[in-house]
């Protein structure tokens, strides 16, 4: 057999029986094999993205209907959700606007829009650019009169931003629940805000005291103000618990929903 | 060569098992074994990226270069741990949701490198895909007896369902909370390691020490 015999046919075959370990056999094998790969990852990530959607959705409102007390696993969640009212509020003013369709509202572009937010230059809650309108939730009685509001509230904590709901009596300052629907702390430390056991302190703890200051606050000891406007910081997630404490304080604060929690004590809701 | 394949699938179980004899893979047996659900589904997971991430190399062996080939079954790996996240984040976003982190960390998982590394690089495709399958039944396996004995003593049901129904629910039985923690998951691997050595005494290891008798002086 001549040396002519054993080579391969054609460039790429030529190419492939290069040796494995030769420069430009490695080169080829590298860019070749990631560009297979992202491109398996991207086709899955774009062709599945609109399933995700619709299940972020839906767990953004069972967290919704948990956050008022008023989840059913039994129930279909949509049929569920329509219990409530959505409202677009005005931060600044604390009035409803009808600016937007609720439904429709998109909180999160909202706070990106330099039309519809501000950049914040006290910034504890660390959410660096702040939406001036968001979607609230009101919970009616059977008399049509308002027995819950729930808020939404989002801010950094260790590693990640909490997004989550507060749910708040009709007075304005009782707080209901607060839970968070997405996050990405640490498991078995700052991922503890999902443990029942922590939400549960939440309910019957009040925002502010009789002075109309705010109090509420998240730490390891309890303060001053008494045990109604403390919870207890989670253990082993000092960091995640500081930015709980931050956001709660931000969003019930002038910048968040205190015009709106005025609006709401005065009966003007 | 079909009785090969078939020890191939059947060793990883018991005599050659991942987790018991080559202790791989514990970390994240470690921390989703509270729920039988999510084991299962962590265990299929598992059980489909060693497969087909052993099929792909596998078929690629001849052209990675020795250089690179560490990187090479990374990429390989972490592609189609994305797409087993990307599916369940789509078809099961609750179990997903419990097994956060965890589905990304089977990239580290040593069974699937180690598989690709001691298996894969060497052998066809097709013995490497059943290679694959039988290690992560084998890790599989593991994951639901640890599974079934924490969930069933610890939160006192099966796959969710109530067996000993509990104090807190108005029942009888107190349900043990260390096997809830990551920790009782540790004690029970090592009881069905002493459990597989007893039972099979070749996986038991030669002590890399003596114990020397000295003479009293």
């Amino acid at each position: 057999m001549s040396e002519q015999d054993q080579q391969p046919q054609g460039a790429l075959r030529r190419f492939l029986a290069l040796p494995a370990d030769s420069v430009p056999k490695t080169i080829f094998v590298a860019v070749a094999v990631c560009l297979v790969a992202s491109m398996i990852v991207s086709a899955a990530a774009v062709a599945l993205r609109p399933i995700q959607a619709v299940n972020a959705l839906k767990d953004k409102q069972i967290n919704i209907l948990q956050v008022a007390g008023i989840y059913d696993p039994n129930t279909d969640v949509l049929e569920a959700f329509a219990a409530f009212e959505p409202q677009v509020l005005e931060l600044a003013s604390g009035e409803f606007t009808d600016q937007f369709v609720a439904a429709e509202f998109d909180d999160r572009a909202a706070a990106e829009d330099p039309a519809t937010s501000v950049a914040l230059a006290d910034d504890p809650a660390g959410i660096v650019r702040q939406g001036q309108f968001v979607t609230v939730y009101i919970l009616r009685d059977e008399a049509g009169a308002i027995d819950k509001v729930i808020l939404p509230l989002h801010g950094y904590g260790l590693w990640s931003t909490l997004y989550g709901f507060i749910a708040l009596e009709e007075n304005g300052n009782d707080i209901f629940g607060l839970q968070f629907y997405e996050h990405a702390e640490t498991p078995g430390l700052g991922a503890e805000v999902d443990n029942p056991r922590w939400k549960a302190l939440w309910k019957g703890k009040k925002l502010a005291d009789e002075s109309g200051e705010l109090q509420i606050s998240v730490t390891k000891a309890a303060p001053a103000a008494g045990a109604d406007y403390h919870v207890d910081a989670l253990a082993g997630a000092t960091l995640t618990s500081a930015g709980v404490h931050n956001l709660v304080n931000f969003w019930m604060g002038e910048a968040g929903y205190a015009p709106f929690l005025t609006n709401l004590k005065a009966g003007k809701i | 060569m079909a009785h090969k394949r078939r020890e191939m699938l059947v060793d990883p179980l018991v005599d050659n098992n991942p987790i018991t004899l080559q202790v791989l893979g514990i970390c994240s047996a470690l921390a989703v074994t509270s729920s039988l659900q999510v084991s299962f589904v962590m265990a299929l997971a598992v059980t489909l990226v060693t497969a087909f991430s052993s099929m792909f190399i596998s078929m690629i062996r001849n052209h990675i270069p020795g250089s690179i080939r560490i990187i090479v079954q990374m990429v390989i790996i972490a592609s189609l741990v994305i797409l087993v996240d990307q599916v369940l984040k789509a078809y099961a976003f609750e179990i997903s949701k419990t097994l956060s982190v965890f589905v990304g960390l089977i990239i580290t998982n040593c069974i699937v490198m180690g598989r690709a590394e001691a298996f894969a690089m060497k052998n066809p495709p097709l013995d490497s895909f059943i290679d694959g399958v039988g290690n992560g039944l084998g890790y599989g396996l593991i994951l639901m007896l640890v599974g079934v004995i924490r969930e069933l003593f610890g939160s006192g049901s099966l796959f969710g369902i109530t067996i000993l129904e509990t104090v807190n629910n108005g029942g009888w039985y107190v349900p043990n909370g260390l096997l809830l923690l990551p920790p009782s998951a540790f004690f029970i691997i090592g009881l069905i390691i002493w459990a597989f050595r007893t039972w099979k005494p070749g996986q038991v290891e030669e002590r890399e020490y003596k114990i020397q008798v000295v003479e009293a002086h």
